[in-house]
């Protein structure tokens, strides 16, 4: 018998969800590089130990139409969707896109619809301010401006370079959910934050002490903005 | 403000190994994979590429585990070249913690496999390298082609289309080597490294001949490369990472510091 009393009341579980789309070494590694003592995390693919979990972290990889499919077909949409309405909630790079109303990716995918708005692409012909070309995917370490303060960026300078690396950005309708832009021949969202859920473009796991920094601050985040 | 320009030091690893020396002052070990990895990253290095180049494709079980050993400890991205023929050597790879493989033979032998790498994977992952040599003679029109076998094998290929091709097949960036340049130490090809970023809309890596800090900031600023590649003048302690960066910083590159 489990003895109550002797249970650690600080534990708790961050759950990274897995449905199918690989790769997610990397965000386990680093969730546990600046876990405590008192946190387990768990890569996950059952909707119990997700509903189960204190905070729930949603990465993305690939296309956004394999990306919604398999949230689908694993059955993990509920889970999802009940997560974000009641515990710490963390999208990463596609993950930010899937939680969008709808992305031009693949011909046009409907997708969970938390924040209303698009993902869109920067097109294959996409120029900066000056006229000279811009590569696109947009790879590698681009500055992060903070648009709000909020308990994710916790001992993060505004400023920092994050890495990044995706084809389609995201725009919300309600600018007031943008909690953190970047510039690449245009200002565009990389960061969006409503209640208990944010949600980010670029890669923590692959961002160096600041990526980290932010992994940790979600471990800590009591979900309040 | 912008996105940085990216210096990768690039590791050649036989069997989970480190090979062709790498010295560090204060490292006991820099056959370690794992050390040398932690020590480019705390200088700063922006992306590390490993080049496997185990013989045997039973041994290459060692370097998936080197890979999750790397991938648990160093938090910048990761790519590993060589031997990667299937989608499930890729798969294997990405698994172990890696962010992106090199395709290199295996893409001019069956180009169709870069497309279907890039459809299971997404193009995000998929690094095409070409090996181009320069084949004009001189006062004719700068043309290069792509060789195989360590730059002994012509096949034929326009360096620049192939370039194109590989990115409508699919490829997220490509890892364009210079075998005329490559242990020269006398710098980037400048022209092919140009011709080719400016041809396709990818991030293009500029390798082979790096010999100082210059040559990096040639590779940006005339060769307009995204990123830059070097091996032996990091390895055996000629400069670090942070002064390479601080160098091209002062050339008016923008980079992350």
């Amino acid at each position: 018998m489990t003895d109550i009393t002797k249970r650690d009341v600080k534990h708790s579980t961050v759950a990274v969800i897995d449905y199918g789309m690989g790769n997610l070494h990397s965000v386990a590694k680093a969730l546990e590089h600046v876990a405590d003592e008192h946190t387990t995390v768990v890569v996950t693919s059952d909707p119990a130990v997700i509903d189960a979990a204190d905070r729930v972290l949603l990465p993305g990889v690939g296309a956004i139409r394999d990306c919604i499919g398999e949230m689908y077909n694993t059955g993990l949409v509920p889970s999802i969707r009940k997560a974000m309405k009641e515990k710490p909630f963390l999208a990463i790079c596609v993950g930010i896109q899937s939680l969008m109303s709808h992305s031009e990716e693949n011909g046009g995918v409907d997708c969970l619809n938390h924040f209303a708005g698009n993902a869109l692409f920067f097109g294959n012909n996409h120029k900066d301010y000056d006229g000279s070309k811009l590569k696109v995917p947009h790879m590698g370490w681009n500055q992060v401006k903070h648009t709000i303060k909020h308990p994710l960026w916790e001992g993060i300078p505004d400023n920092a370079r994050f890495y990044f690396v995706h084809s389609f950005y995201v725009v919300p309708e309600n600018k007031a959910e943008v909690a953190g832009t970047c510039d690449y021949g245009l200002e565009f969202c990389v960061a969006l934050a409503r209640d208990n859920v944010f949600a980010v473009q670029f890669h923590p796991e692959k961002s160096h002490k600041d990526g980290l920094q932010l992994y940790k601050n979600f471990i800590h985040w009591d979900g309040k903005p | 403000m912008g996105l940085a320009k990216r210096i990768i030091p690039c590791l050649d690893v036989d069997n989970g190994r480190v090979v062709k020396g790498v010295q560090f002052l204060d490292i006991r070990d820099a056959g370690d994979p794992v050390e040398v990895a932690k020590r480019y990253d705390e200088q700063g290095a922006d992306e590390i590429t490993f080049l496997d180049i185990t013989a045997s494709s039973d041994d290459r079980e060692t370097t998936v585990h080197m890979v999750e050993a790397i991938a648990s400890q160093v938090f910048i991205p990761l790519t590993v070249g060589g031997g990667i023929r299937t989608c499930e050597d890729i798969r294997r790879m990405l698994n172990a913690g890696a962010d992106k493989v090199g395709i290199n033979t295996a893409a001019v032998f069956n180009p169709e496999f870069v497309r279907e790498a890039a459809q299971r994977f997404g193009s995000q992952c998929i690094v095409v390298a070409i090996d181009a040599k320069k084949v004009s003679a001189e006062g004719e029109a700068d043309k290069w082609e792509i060789f195989t076998h360590g730059g002994r094998k012509p096949t034929g290929l326009d360096a620049v289309e192939w370039a194109k091709k590989m990115v409508d097949y699919g490829a997220g960036e490509i890892l364009l080597t210079s075998m005329d340049r490559d242990g020269t130490k006398n710098g980037f090809d400048l022209g092919v490294t140009r011709a080719i970023s400016e041809a396709v809309h990818v991030p293009v890596i500029a390798s082979g001949g790096v010999g100082n800090l210059d040559h990096l900031v040639d590779g940006v600023i005339e060769g307009k490369a995204d990123a830059v590649l070097a091996a032996s003048i990091f390895h055996f302690g000629e400069y670090s990472i942070a002064q390479a960066k601080q160098r091209m910083t002062d050339a008016g590159i923008e980079m992350r510091l």
